[in-house]
């Protein structure tokens, strides 16, 4: 997981700089030179992204085809579940045909794109509703988990990987390297499983599993207006002040857990990307002018980090989403995690593919947005 | 001439003494990390234990006592206690490195391989074959690992083998994508063109020429790549798709313990501990050989 990241994040400026390459000379040649730089800048920027759409497409079909091939090659006849063992040759043909399954391969393939395309993703066997209402249904939940380990893993790595760079070599970088290190080597359903037998089972601090008590769960489904799914949010904006608490004591031990792990990357990036910008010339600059050290690193150097970091934070996040199902089952948390689970037992495939691809799509969603912003924020990868 | 002085050498007179002599350096280097001295420990402990299981351990670990079931760790000669079946937790677990080293060792020899042949064929011939195998490996990293692999199991069944199946479906893309990195750095260098000179073919060229340059990048990766395999492995077991039961599987005793978790703590807690030490251990010394073996990421 962790050398995917890397190896993404080290990557990360390649693709946009392809893209550009592919997209012909910049708009600064077509325009006169001018008022060539805000315009060319903004036609760079809509060349990269066309560049950039084109490779999401095919990215996303590829993702569709290992899904399909997924779909294919189960053992579970999916003519026979539906009409059962009983029925005759003429029955079974004409149910067969009735799904497509008839067909040539490539057609098959190209209906099942089409079908994705439209938002369906066919019936889960475990709810008997469309998958892509499930889903929309339980997303939210991880979404909120995701959202608040990455803000935990955010207020805590960003520093650490700072003081880390500050002090390299010494007690304080080996110290934040070897906590990353623990945080990397850990399985987070176990750690997650300790956080429960230790603040819920003995300190009895947070909520238990789920993401309410019992109690709560009903004044919550009744009073409270769903306008995010995010129990969080939503109970705060309807003033309920008791479930945000509530929710909040259910969300802390999850989210920790998983921010440890966006903790453990995001402060060790931070670190490498810190380490570069101290070397640089106008860091030495900002010292012989006389600037207070703690501005040169936290404001200089830190602001130049950021850029890069956007890109960072997005993978984390992705990767949390990868988390999220083992936190989940650990934790009963009812999101997306638990849903792919649960449909996996029921040998639910259309729920698990469905799932599947979903947060495929979040993954590459993430990336585009990285990328965006970076380009945006960024005026070298232009 | 003493060993030292005949591996130290500024002068080496066979090629055999120059790389000998590069990995003495190397290895001095990582001498010097005593966390990375200590991941090494562990892991030669952890493969110790595995050779020597059947001495190591205390009992059989598969045979149940029921009248035995669930006894802390230290009570009746059962240094971690027992499970839910009265089976010694610590022979399990020493049992259980065997499985574990099985999928690692699959799985670090296959993927990388494979990843390599990919890398350095669309990193030597460029245009269309490049396109066409970067495509590829970004549609694999499109994916979640662990959702990936969870598919795949799905799919196929649970049970080791496929868990090792889907762990190396998913764990080749970054290998390809680094031996793509280092083959475009020598793909136009003289020593290539010299070699293509002389009529080698491709085949050979990329085998003998371009595939050993890649190695050292390739190594360090899979070492900091094995710690995210046990954990993957272990997950696919904790959620019932890797080793089934009675194997002893750390992921798959974690799992079983999970139910006793409030009131015997130790089911649940000392097969994780195992995971965590030996990926740990794995972490430890992939951070300390990027040090030694690459210099761009050693502490300036």
């Amino acid at each position: 997981m962790r050398a995917a990241a890397e190896e993404k994040a080290r990557t990360g400026e390649a693709p946009p700089a392809e893209a550009l390459h592919r997209g012909g000379p910049g708009g600064g040649f077509v325009l006169p030179a001018v008022r060539g730089v805000a315009a060319g800048r903004v036609i760079g920027f809509a060349k990269g992204l066309g560049g950039t759409a084109v490779s999401l497409a095919v990215t996303f079909l590829g993702l569709l085809l290992i899904t399909f091939v997924i779909g294919r090659v189960i053992p579970i006849d999916p003519v026979l579940a539906i009409i059962g063992e009983r029925a005759t040759a003429a029955q079974y043909d004409a149910a067969r045909a009735s799904l497509g399954l008839d067909r040539p391969l490539y057609v098959q393939f190209g209906l099942y794109v089409w079908d994705v395309l439209r938002g369906d993703f066919g019936t889960s066997l475990l709810t008997a509703r469309p998958v892509a209402e499930d889903v929309a249904r339980v997303f939210p939940a991880t979404l909120e988990l995701a959202t608040v380990a990455t803000l935990i893993g955010v207020a805590l790595g960003v520093p650490a990987g700072v003081v880390a760079a500050v002090h390299q070599g010494r007690w304080q970088d080996q110290t934040i390297r070897f906590l990353g290190l623990l945080g990397y080597s850990m399985p987070v359903f176990w750690l997650g499983l300790i956080g429960l037998l230790v603040f819920y089972g003995k300190l009895g601090w947070i909520g238990g599993p789920g993401r309410l008590d019992t109690s709560y769960e009903f004044v919550y489904d009744l009073d409270v207006p769903a306008r995010t799914g995010a129990i969080l949010l939503d109970s705060a904006l309807a003033g309920a002040w008791d479930i945000f608490r509530n929710a909040l004591s259910h969300i802390v031990l999850p989210a920790s857990v998983l921010g440890y792990y966006s903790l453990a990357y995001i402060s060790r990036m931070t670190r490498s990307f810190m380490l570069e910008q101290l070397s640089q010339d106008y860091v030495t600059t900002a010292r012989v002018k006389g600037v207070p050290e703690r501005r040169v690193v936290w404001v200089h150097a830190l602001g130049n980090v950021l850029v890069p970091l956007i890109t960072v934070v997005a993978l984390s996040y992705a990767y949390l989403l990868e988390g999220s199902v083992l936190t989940e089952t650990v934790f009963a948390w009812p999101g997306l995690g638990l849903y792919i689970t649960n449909a996996l037992f029921s040998a639910d495939m259309a729920a698990v593919l469905g799932g599947t691809v979903v947060v495929g799509l979040v993954f590459i969603g993430l990336n585009l947005l990285s990328d965006l912003l970076y380009r945006l924020v960024d005026p070298r990868a232009r | 001439m003493g060993l030292g002085a005949w591996l130290t050498t500024d002068t080496p007179r066979s090629r055999f003494q120059a790389r000998m002599g590069q990995t003495y350096n190397g290895w001095r280097d990582l001498v010097r990390n005593p966390l990375a001295m200590l991941g090494l420990a562990i892991i030669v402990a952890l493969v110790l234990m595995a050779a020597l299981a059947p001495w190591v351990a205390t009992h059989d670990p598969i045979v149940q006592t029921l009248k035995d079931r669930l006894l802390p760790p230290g009570a009746g000669g059962h240094p971690l206690g027992t499970d839910e079946l009265g089976r010694d937790i610590y022979s399990r677990i020493v049992y259980g490195a065997r499985i574990t080293l099985y999928i690692v060792g699959i799985v670090a020899v296959t993927a990388p391989v494979f990843g390599l042949v990919v890398g350095t064929a669309a990193g030597y011939f460029g245009g269309w074959v490049d396109t066409v195998l970067m495509r590829l490996t970004d549609i694999f990293l499109a994916f979640p690992r662990l959702i990936l692999a969870l598919a795949f199991v799905a799919a196929l069944g649970a049970g080791v083998g496929n868990a090792i199946l889907a762990i190396a479906l998913t764990a080749w893309p970054p290998y390809a994508r680094v031996a793509r990195a280092e083959t475009l750095t020598v793909r136009n260098a003289d020593y290539i063109a010299a070699a293509r000179l002389q009529g080698a073919g491709a085949t050979r060229i990329i085998l003998g020429h371009v595939m050993p340059m890649c190695l050292s990048s390739v190594i360090v990766r899979v070492t900091l790549d094995m710690a995210g395999i046990i954990l993957t492995a272990a997950g696919l077991g904790f959620l019932g798709l890797g080793a089934q039961p009675p194997l002893p599987e750390w992921g798959t005793m974690i799992s079983a313990g999970r139910k006793f978790l409030l009131d015997h703590w130790w089911v649940a807690t000392m097969p994780g501990l195992a995971i965590f030490v030996v990926s740990l251990g794995f972490n430890l010394l992939g951070d300390g050989l990027r040090d030694a073996l690459d210099p761009r990421s050693a502490p300036r």
